[in-house]
C-alpha cells in the first residue's frame, strides 16, 4: 500500500513506539478524505431542531446534498426535514445575496411558523460579503423570533469548526427561556441526535430514574427546550467532538457541570446511568438503587439474546472507520462485548487525546488512522482479512466491493443502536451481515471459505 | 383572486448542482478520476449522494480549499492535490471540475493547468470544466463536462467509421442497452460518457483504485475521426454542445435524437441507427417491439384516462411525456428543476393529443410541485425518489425512475431506453396501478 508520504504521520499501528499520531489538521489535497466540510459540521448538529427553519444561504447544492438525508426523529413537527435554499445564481452573486436573503427569510417563516430560524452561509456568502447578521437581526425582529447566523463557510475551517458554529449559534438561544418548574434533579442530553429514535430509548431510562430532562440537544430538539437549557443540573455529553463547546460554555457561563457520557454499547450505557446517579445520589435519594435495578432489568432481557449472537461472531475481525473518534472507543467495547476484535480504527476528526485513548484500548498490532480515504482504508480491510466494517454511506461501497460485511453507524440508520436495546440492535446488525451467506458466493469470500 | 408572489427561496430542490454532474461524466472515462477545484464538503456530499444511488465506491479528489487558499488562490492546492491523486490513483485522465467558490474568486484554472508539470513519474492529461453551482443544473454539468472532454482531448485524422454517442446522463443499464443495439446493427460506437461498468461492477477479488470500463481516452481522442454523432435529448442545445464542436472542429456530421422512451421515439432512434448502418432493424428488436405493442394491447384498459405527473431530469421527462401519451396516460404537469428554457417545445413536440391538457414547468422544486398537485388529482407520480414526499402527502404510487433513487435499491439497473426499456417501464407503472386498485379493495381478490 502506498500511503502519501504527508499522509503516513497520520497512521499508527500499536507496538510501533514512540506513539506519534497526528491529527486535527486540514486534509492533504487530492487524498480523496472521507470528511465533509464545515457547512456539514453544523448542519449535522443543527438538523434534528424540528421546529426551526433551516435555511442555507448559498447556490443549491449544499441544501440539496442534505435533504432529508439524516435519520433524526421528531416526535412532532417535520419542519426540519425540508430542504430550503436560497439558490443564489450567477447575478445574486455579482449584485450580493442579501435581498434574496431576506425576502426568503421573511416568506418562509411566514409560510412554517417556526420558532426560530437558522441561516447556514456556505462558502461564496463568505466571499461575496453578505452581511448575513444584519439580515438575521432584522428580520428577527420584524418577524419577532430568534434569526441565528451560523458561521459555516465550508472553507473555513474544517467540520470541527462547523460543530463550533452550531454550538455558537446555540449559545444564542440558551438562557432566554424560562426556568419556572425545572427540579433540581435535572439534565440536558446534548450530543443526541435521536437517530432511530434513540433519545427517546435514553429519556425513557433518565425518566425512570428519576431524572428530569429538560432539553434534548439536538434530538427531537424544540427550540423552546434549548432555550430553558440553562436550568438543568447537568449537562451529558455525548458526541463531545460537536458538543463540547456548548458544554464548556455552559459550565464556564452558566455553572452548569458536564459529564461526557456514551450510550453505545453495555459497559459504556451502564456507565453513563451511573454516572448519572452517582452526580445526583445527595439530592434524589434511592436512585442510585433506582439505575441498579434499571440496569439489570435491561440487561436480563438482552444479554441470553447476546450471548447467542457472540457464540456466532466470537473471534471474527472488524474494523471500524467513523466521524468522531469518542464514537469508536464505545464501538471498540461493544465489539468485544460480541467477542470480535477491532483490528483497525480511525476517525474524521479525532484529537490527539481521542487517539491516546484508543490505543490504551486497542490490541496490539491494531491500526488506527486519522482523516483515512478510500485506497487506504481498502487496503486495510485486505491486510488484516477483517469480517466487518462499521462506517457510514462513503466506507459501505469499500467494505461491499470486496466482500465484507457492513454496519452502518452514521446518521442515516434507521434502526436504534443507542441503549440497551440498541446493543441487541446493534449485535443482530452485524450477525446478519456477517452470518449471511451471500459472502460465499463473491471471490474475496470464496477463497476465505475454502481456507 | 390575489396573485402570490413567487417565493425566493428553492424548496425541495428538484435539480442539484453542476459539479455533480461533471463527476458523473467523469466516471464515465476510462482510467479517469474527478477532481473538484473546491472545498472538501463538495467532494464529499457528491460521493455520498451519487453512492447512495449506483452502490459503487465513488472516490472524488478535491483540492480542499482553506481560508488562506480562498485568499491567495487555490493554486498551490491544486498543483499538490494533483500530483498526490496521480501518486495515489496512477490515473491515465485527471478531469478539474470548479465549484462555485473559485468560480468566484475568479480563479483562472485554465491558466494553472497550462503552468502545470506533474511531478510524478506516472504521466496523466488533465481536462478541465467550469461547472460554477450558481449556474444551471447538474445536467449542464454533465453537459459541460462531456463537452469539454471532447474539446480538450478529441483529434482529427483519417475517418474510423465509428459513430460517436453522446446518451445524455442515463442509467448503466441505458448505456449497456445502447452498446448492444449498435453492436446489433454492426456499428462501432464510442459512447461519451459511459460509466455502464465504472458505476455498476461486479464484486472485486483486490479493490481497483479506478473501477475498470468507461470510454477509452483514446477512443475519446479518435471522436473527431467518426462517421457521425449522435446526440440525444430533445432538450439540449443547438449550438455549443460536444457533438456541434465536433462538427464545427473535424466536420463530423451530427444527428439529433430524443431519449428513445417508449415506441414512438425509440422507433425515430432505429430508424436512424437503420439509415446510418444501412441495414433494417435487426429481428431481435422488432420482436421486443412486438412484444411490446402486445403487451400495451392486453394492458391498454388498465392505464387508459389514467393522470400522471412526470418529473426529473428534462430529457427523462421529455421520453416518459412521450411514452406515457402513446399508451393513453394523460402527462397533467411535467416538471424539471432544470431551466434550458427548451422544455415546453420539447414536451409539447413529443405528446401528441395529450399536449394540450399538460403543464409544464422548468425550474420547478417539490414543494411546489406538490401544491400544484393537489389540484390535479394525479393517479401516480413517475420519477426519482424525491418524489416520495409529494407522492406520499397525495397517496399516489411513485413509480421510481431515472436519477437518483435512494430508497430503493437497483437504480443503476434501471432500463429506460429502447423496447426493453418501454417495456420494463409499461410494466412497472400498469402493476402499480393494479397494485393500487388491489390494496383499495375491501375484499380483496386474486384474480384481475
Amino acid at each position: 500500500m502506498n500511503i502519501l508520504e504527508e499522509r503516513k504521520p497520520q497512521v499508527y499501528r500499536k507496538g510501533a513506539e514512540p506513539f506519534q499520531l497526528d491529527c486535527n489538521k486540514q486534509s492533504v489535497a487530492g487524498s480523496v478524505s472521507q470528511r465533509a466540510c464545515v457547512f456539514c459540521g453544523s448542519r449535522v448538529v443543527l438538523y434534528p431542531i424540528a421546529d426551526a427553519l433551516h435555511l442555507v444561504h448559498g447556490p443549491l447544492g449544499c441544501a440539496a446534498y442534505t435533504w432529508d438525508i439524516r435519520g433524526a426523529l421528531s416526535s412532532g413537527p417535520q419542519l426540519h426535514r425540508l430542504s430550503f435554499s436560497t439558490d443564489l445564481r450567477e447575478m445574486d452573486v455579482i449584485q450580493g445575496g442579501e435581498k434574496k436573503l431576506a425576502k426568503a427569510l421573511c416568506q418562509l417563516i411566514d409560510l412554517h411558523h417556526p420558532k426560530a430560524a437558522f441561516v447556514y452561509s456556505t462558502c461564496i456568502v463568505g466571499v461575496i460579503g453578505d452581511d448575513v447578521e444584519a439580515v438575521c437581526r432584522q428580520v428577527g425582529a420584524q418577524k419577532g423570533i430568534p434569526v441565528l447566523p451560523v458561521h459555516s463557510e465550508g472553507f473555513k475551517g474544517t467540520k470541527r469548526d462547523g460543530y463550533r458554529a452550531a454550538c455558537e449559534a446555540l449559545l444564542q438561544l440558551v438562557g432566554t427561556g424560562s426556568t419556572d418548574g425545572i427540579g433540581p434533579v435535572s439534565v440536558n442530553i446534548l450530543g443526541d441526535f435521536n437517530l432511530a429514535g434513540e433519545v427517546w430509548i435514553i429519556r425513557d431510562y433518565f425518566e425512570k430514574m428519576g431524572v428530569e430532562v429538560v432539553a434534548t440537544i439536538t434530538g427531537d430538539g424544540r427550540i423552546d427546550d434549548i432555550r430553558r437549557a440553562h436550568g438543568a443540573a447537568l449537562n451529558l455529553v455525548q458526541c463531545s467532538g460537536s458538543m463540547m463547546h456548548l458544554a464548556k460554555q455552559l459550565e464556564e457561563k452558566r455553572g452548569i457541570p458536564f459529564q461526557r457520557v456514551s450510550y453505545f454499547g453495555i459497559e459504556d450505557m451502564a456507565q453513563a446511568l451511573y454516572d448519572t446517579a452517582g452526580f445526583f445520589a445527595d439530592k434524589s435519594p434511592g436512585i442510585v438503587g433506582r439505575t441498579a435495578a434499571l440496569v439489570s432489568q435491561e440487561l436480563a432481557v438482552i444479554m441470553p439474546q447476546i450471548a447467542q449472537y457472540r457464540r456466532k461472531l466470537e473471534g471474527r475481525k472488524a474494523a471500524v472507520y467513523v466521524g468522531g473518534a469518542f464514537k469508536a472507543f464505545s464501538l471498540v467495547r461493544a465489539l468485544r462485548q460480541l467477542g470480535m476484535d477491532t483490528v483497525m480504527v480511525g476517525s474524521q476528526t479525532g484529537l490527539r487525546e481521542d487517539y491516546d485513548e484508543l490505543r490504551e484500548l486497542c490490541d496490539e498490532g491494531t491500526i488506527i488512522a486519522d482523516d483515512s480515504n478510500p485506497l487506504e482504508l481498502s487496503s486495510f480491510l485486505q491486510e488484516k482479512q477483517v469480517d466487518l466494517f462499521i462506517g457510514g454511506v462513503k466506507e459501505r461501497p469499500i467494505a461491499y466491493k470486496l466482500g465484507v460485511g457492513f454496519c452502518d453507524h452514521n446518521h442515516e440508520r434507521k434502526e436504534p443502536l443507542a441503549g440497551f436495546l440498541g446493543m441487541l440492535n446493534f449485535a443482530r446488525e452485524v450477525y446478519n451481515t456477517v452470518a449471511s451467506p451471500v459472502w460465499k458466493l463473491t471471490p474475496r469470500g470464496a477463497a476465505r471459505y475454502r481456507s | 383572486m390575489i396573485a402570490i408572489e413567487p417565493l425566493a427561496a428553492t424548496r425541495n430542490a428538484c435539480k442539484l448542482c453542476a459539479p455533480l454532474g461533471a463527476c458523473l461524466a467523469l466516471r464515465g472515462v476510462a482510467g479517469a478520476v474527478p477532481f473538484l477545484h473546491g472545498s472538501q464538503g463538495c467532494a464529499t456530499y457528491i460521493r455520498r449522494y451519487l453512492i447512495s444511488h449506483f452502490r459503487e465506491p465513488v472516490d472524488i479528489a478535491v483540492s480542499g480549499f482553506s481560508e488562506a487558499t480562498t485568499v491567495f488562490g487555490g493554486g498551490d492546492n491544486l498543483r499538490s492535490g494533483l500530483n498526490n491523486l496521480a501518486r495515489q490513483y496512477h490515473p491515465e485522465l485527471i478531469g478539474i471540475a470548479t465549484t462555485c467558490l473559485p468560480e468566484t474568486i475568479g480563479e483562472d484554472v485554465g491558466h494553472l493547468l497550462h503552468d502545470f508539470h506533474p511531478d510524478s513519474d506516472a504521466p496523466f492529461r488533465t481536462i478541465h470544466v467550469s461547472t460554477p453551482s450558481y449556474k444551471g443544473t447538474h445536467v449542464d454539468g454533465f453537459h459541460a463536462t462531456v463537452k469539454a472532454l471532447v474539446e480538450q482531448l478529441a483529434e482529427g485524422g483519417p475517418a474510423n467509421g465509428s459513430i460517436n454517442v453522446f446518451p445524455g446522463m442515463v442509467s448503466p443499464a441505458d448505456l449497456r442497452y445502447l452498446k448492444e443495439v449498435f453492436d446489433d446493427f454492426g456499428l462501432v460506437p464510442i459512447l461519451l460518457p459511459d460509466y455502464s461498468e465504472t458505476l455498476d461492477g461486479p464484486q472485486l477479488e483486490e479493490y481497483q483504485n479506478i473501477p475498470a470500463g468507461g470510454t477509452p481516452v483514446a477512443d475519446l481522442c479518435a471522436m473527431g475521426c467518426a462517421r457521425a454523432s449522435l446526440e440525444m435529448g430533445r432538450t439540449m442545445a443547438d449550438t455549443g454542445t460536444a457533438a456541434a464542436s465536433l462538427e464545427d472542429k473535424f466536420g463530423v456530421t451530427r444527428r439529433k435524437l430524443g431519449w428513445p422512451v417508449g415506441v414512438l421515439e425509440s422507433d425515430r432512434f432505429f430508424t436512424t441507427l437503420s439509415e446510418v448502418s444501412g441495414r433494417p432493424t435487426p429481428e431481435k428488436h422488432a420482436k421486443e417491439r412486438g412484444r411490446l405493442v402486445d403487451s400495451y394491447v392486453d394492458a391498454h384498459k388498465y392505464v387508459f384516462g389514467r393522470r400522471a405527473i412526470v418529473f426529473g431530469e428534462e430529457d427523462l421527462v421529455v421520453g416518459l411525456t412521450a411514452f406515457l401519451a402513446e399508451i393513453g396516460v394523460q402527462p397533467v404537469l411535467c416538471a424539471s428543476g432544470g431551466e434550458s428554457g427548451r422544455l415546453v417545445e420539447a414536451v409539447k413536440s413529443v405528446a401528441g393529443d395529450a399536449a394540450e391538457e399538460i403543464v409544464v414547468k422548468g425550474g420547478m422544486d417539490f414543494a411546489t410541485m406538490g401544491e400544484v398537485a393537489r389540484g390535479l388529482a394525479p393517479d401516480f407520480l413517475i420519477g426519482s425518489s424525491k418524489g416520495y414526499s409529494v407522492a406520499r402527502e397525495l397517496d399516489v404510487p411513485l413509480i421510481r425512475v431515472g436519477f437518483t433513487i435512494h430508497d430503493r435499491i437497483g437504480g443503476q439497473r434501471i432500463l429506460h431506453l429502447g423496447y426493453r426499456g418501454a417495456q420494463q417501464l409499461f410494466d412497472a407503472v400498469t402493476n402499480a396501478l393494479l397494485a393500487r386498485a388491489q390494496e383499495r379493495s375491501p375484499v380483496g381478490y386474486s384474480y384481475q
